[in-house]
């Protein structure tokens, strides 16, 4: 589904590379984690992989079922069926929450050529994801992100996810800021998303959001690059040893 | 922040946000409403002097005083001094350069009923999306449950067209006719108030007005009367390099209530065109006006070239006790716009409040706010401004809190909000507060922001694209004055907004 190879980055501001040669296959239906000491770039690359500015690509592809993400707008790597989970929700007073999420859907039908839904239909759609996430009226009709606390957040961009319903998933250290009681919401959210049509990428820092989100791939990132590749043991190691060992090891 | 506990307070309202974009994306095009008609007028002679000022009043029937107070204002007049300590720049205008008086010559037999009016008028107000047949609904709220119906008076350049719903609102008592008319038919009125609020002497732009004013909205609300219906007034700018000079008067008597909506839009041309209005309005014990402007004069075009001069004296005087007035104003239009909605805080206890949205983009210049003058007992106020920058434009808001010894225990609030957009444009806060008395308490808060990235890249991941993004954002951003306009014209403004914006960012 998405298919990373050979991918060099640098910011645009500073003649800085960050991403250094990445590459990476990720097949439908199954679960990658990058985990990855401080600066090791894994924010940078879901970040290119969106489609924010400042990032400048200088070698490298990125497609998703074939089709080249970089050259895309980031509205239409979005229709395309890629979303990331934001590590720091962007705050928007004034617009409620409700009126993004169905701005958005219906943005994401029109660009692929589909109806938009009634008022009626979202609702109805809305309210049952919402519940599952244990997201009351209260929130929905607040503000974007105005004033959530930070686990209110994070489950609020899984809500948009489900709502989205979109094919590869990057969650961008979803689990920073979240008690065990949130960590499990949101933890049960993407689990309940996975299927055979759809991938994820889930970037963190910790193994225990892979207590809950079990990876079928680890990689783990260092300087640029994806220094080690393997399963959910991967994980486990650097819970118990660190980092230090596998970078020595790659080096 | 502290909230004052007036009741002059919007109402949170969900379903007006929901509809933005797909308004906003039904709305193509820039200024929509830059076409022309094309229909026979008769002018005065360019210029002014005293034989013009005797020629508007013949031509209105007037009574001898009333062309007595128009020479008085005159005289005044040529000795005035255009102001220019507004942070606006212009080139010298010409007075004598513009007809004042301009009028359809099918107008001239004076149309009894609508169904005599010129077609030609009937449909520049139809392609506007204004109904002038009772049982038309303004745009937009055809399909909602309780259609609501709203009184429209017309004004074509220096003419009235015709008002909507008079014999309904007659029998609630209620008087809703084009000023003109209120000279011939209830001038006891006209005399006591006119200039009552706005003197003659207030000011170069209402000095002016009160020299050559034509056609504006008259509202007399009797005591103890709800307005059974909103009265809107929509002014339309014809006819080329003619000024408008509307004069509005409001009045409503003891314990009454009226929503009033002000409508404006002018065809597209590369020359400059003057407005300059005056609005009073006089509200008694108990009473209260909602006064809701949706100003969308044509702005002239990305390079400053054409675009409405608009130079506007309004005031509320709340005469009475516990009288309330409120002013909303969407400002989107003209090239130059100089406004300052006020309220006199005469009576103990009465309260005012405005509410503005003033967008300039490209070349528009804004240098607008409001004076609230705390003059009884225990009154209270309330200042919501948001502004709004892009392109080269510059966005002043200027206001003045003033409390008098008398005014003890008052109080005022104001937030003034600023948001750019890009690099070139400007945005000034210039707030004026006075307090004479210990009791009293101000408070003003200011911010300046920018459309920020991360909100647009937030948006645009999630799958809007960029004029979508800053749609949304800014809506956020004015949702709270959009909250205090009835609810056709909040839709109206919405959609506004976003098309004031248009080529903003990228």
């Amino acid at each position: 589904m998405l298919e990373i190879s050979n991918l060099h980055v640098k910011l645009e501001a500073e003649d800085k590379p960050i991403l250094k040669g990445v590459g990476l296959r990720i097949a439908a239906g199954t679960v990658h984690a990058i985990m990855g000491p401080n600066g090791s770039g894994k924010s940078t690359l879901s970040y290119v992989l969106a489609g924010r500015d400042g990032y400048a690509v200088t070698h490298g592809t990125a497609t998703l079922d074939g089709e080249d993400l970089l050259t895309m707008e980031p509205e239409e790597r979005a229709a395309a069926g890629l979303f990331l989970a934001f590590q720091y929700p962007v705050e928007i007073p004034g617009v409620g929450n409700m009126t993004f999420l169905r701005t958005a859907v219906n943005a994401q039908r029109k660009a692929r050529g589909e109806a938009e839904l009634s008022a009626g239909d979202f609702l109805k759609v809305v309210r049952e994801k919402a519940r599952a996430l244990k997201i009351d009226a209260e929130m929905l009709k607040r503000p974007v992100n105005v004033g959530f606390s930070g686990g209110e957040k994070k489950r609020n961009e899984i809500l948009q996810m489900a709502m989205l319903e979109p094919k590869m998933c990057i969650l961008d250290e979803t689990d920073s800021g979240l008690d065990v009681d949130a960590m499990k919401l949101v933890s049960d959210g993407v689990n309940a998303l996975r299927d055979a049509g759809r991938a994820f990428l889930v970037i963190t820092h910790y193994q225990r959001l892979l207590d809950h989100i079990h990876p079928d791939v680890v990689h783990i990132m260092a300087d640029g690059r994806i220094v080690k590749t393997g399963g959910p043991e991967l994980a486990l190691e650097v819970e118990q040893n660190g980092y230090a060992g596998i970078l020595a090891e790659a080096q | 922040m502290t909230v004052l506990d007036g009741g002059l307070q919007p109402e949170m309202r969900d379903g007006v946000d929901r509809e933005t974009i797909e308004t906003v994306q039904a709305m193509a095009g820039k200024y929509k409403y830059g076409w022309q008609t094309d229909i026979e007028m008769e002018f005065a002679p360019k210029g002014l002097n005293e034989d013009i000022v005797r020629l508007i009043s013949d031509k209105n029937g007037e009574p001898a005083w009333l062309l007595e107070w128009r020479l008085a204002a005159y005289r005044r007049w040529v000795k005035m001094e255009e102001p220019r300590w507004a942070m606006l720049n212009y080139p010298e205008i010409d007075y004598q350069d513009q007809f004042y008086y301009a009028k359809p010559k099918s107008m001239a037999g004076k149309p009894k009923s609508l169904d005599e009016v010129d077609p030609k008028l009937l449909a520049t107000y139809a392609k506007l999306g204004i109904p002038l047949k009772e049982q038309m609904l303004l745009a937009g709220v055809e399909g909602t449950e309780e259609p609501r119906r709203v009184a429209v008076d017309a004004v074509f350049d220096s003419v009235s067209v015709g008002t909507t719903f008079k014999a309904e609102l007659a029998k609630a008592g209620v008087i809703f006719c084009a000023i003109s008319e209120a000279v011939r038919e209830h001038p006891e009125l006209v005399q006591r108030y006119l200039g009552s609020v706005v003197p003659q002497s207030d000011n170069f732009f209402a000095t002016l007005n009160s020299t050559v004013f034509t056609d504006g909205s008259f509202v007399y609300i009797p005591a103890g009367v709800r307005c059974p219906m909103e009265l809107s007034t929509y002014f339309r700018i014809n006819a080329e390099n003619t000024g408008q000079f509307e004069r509005t008067l409001i009045v409503a008597e003891k314990g009454s209530y009226v929503s009033y909506l002000e409508g404006c839009t002018a065809p597209r041309r590369d020359t400059h065109q003057l407005h300059a209005a005056v609005v009073e309005i006089v509200i008694l014990d108990d009473a209260e006006v909602k006064y809701s402007t949706v100003q969308n004069w044509y702005p002239g075009d990305e390079n400053g070239v054409g675009g409405i001069y608009n130079f506007v004296t309004k005031r509320a005087d709340c005469r009475g006790a516990r009288a309330k007035v409120m002013w909303t104003q969407v400002e989107t239009g003209s090239a130059i716009t100089w406004k300052y909605p006020s309220c006199i805080l005469r009576g103990d206890d009465s309260q005012g409040a405005f509410y503005s949205i003033a967008i300039a983009n490209n070349a528009q210049q804004a240098d607008t706010g409001t004076k609230m003058v705390h003059l009884g007992r225990n009154t209270k106020s309330r200042i919501v401004s948001k502004g709004i920058s892009a392109g080269r434009a510059q966005n002043t808001y200027r206001g003045l809190v003033s409390m008098h010894p008398k005014a003890t225990n008052s109080r005022n609030y104001t937030q003034c909000d600023s948001l750019l957009i890009g690099q070139g444009c400007g945005a000034h806060t210039v707030p004026y507060i006075e307090v004479k008395n210990n009791s009293s308490r101000v408070e003003h808060e200011a911010t300046t922001s920018k459309v920020d990235d991360d909100q647009l890249f937030y948006c645009r991941s999630r799958g809007m694209d960029e004029e979508q993004a800053v749609a949304l954002v800014v809506n956020g951003f004015v949702k709270d004055v959009l909250q205090t306009l009835p609810m056709e014209f909040a839709m109206e403004a919405q959609a506004l907004v976003a098309i004031s914006l248009e080529g903003s960012v990228g």
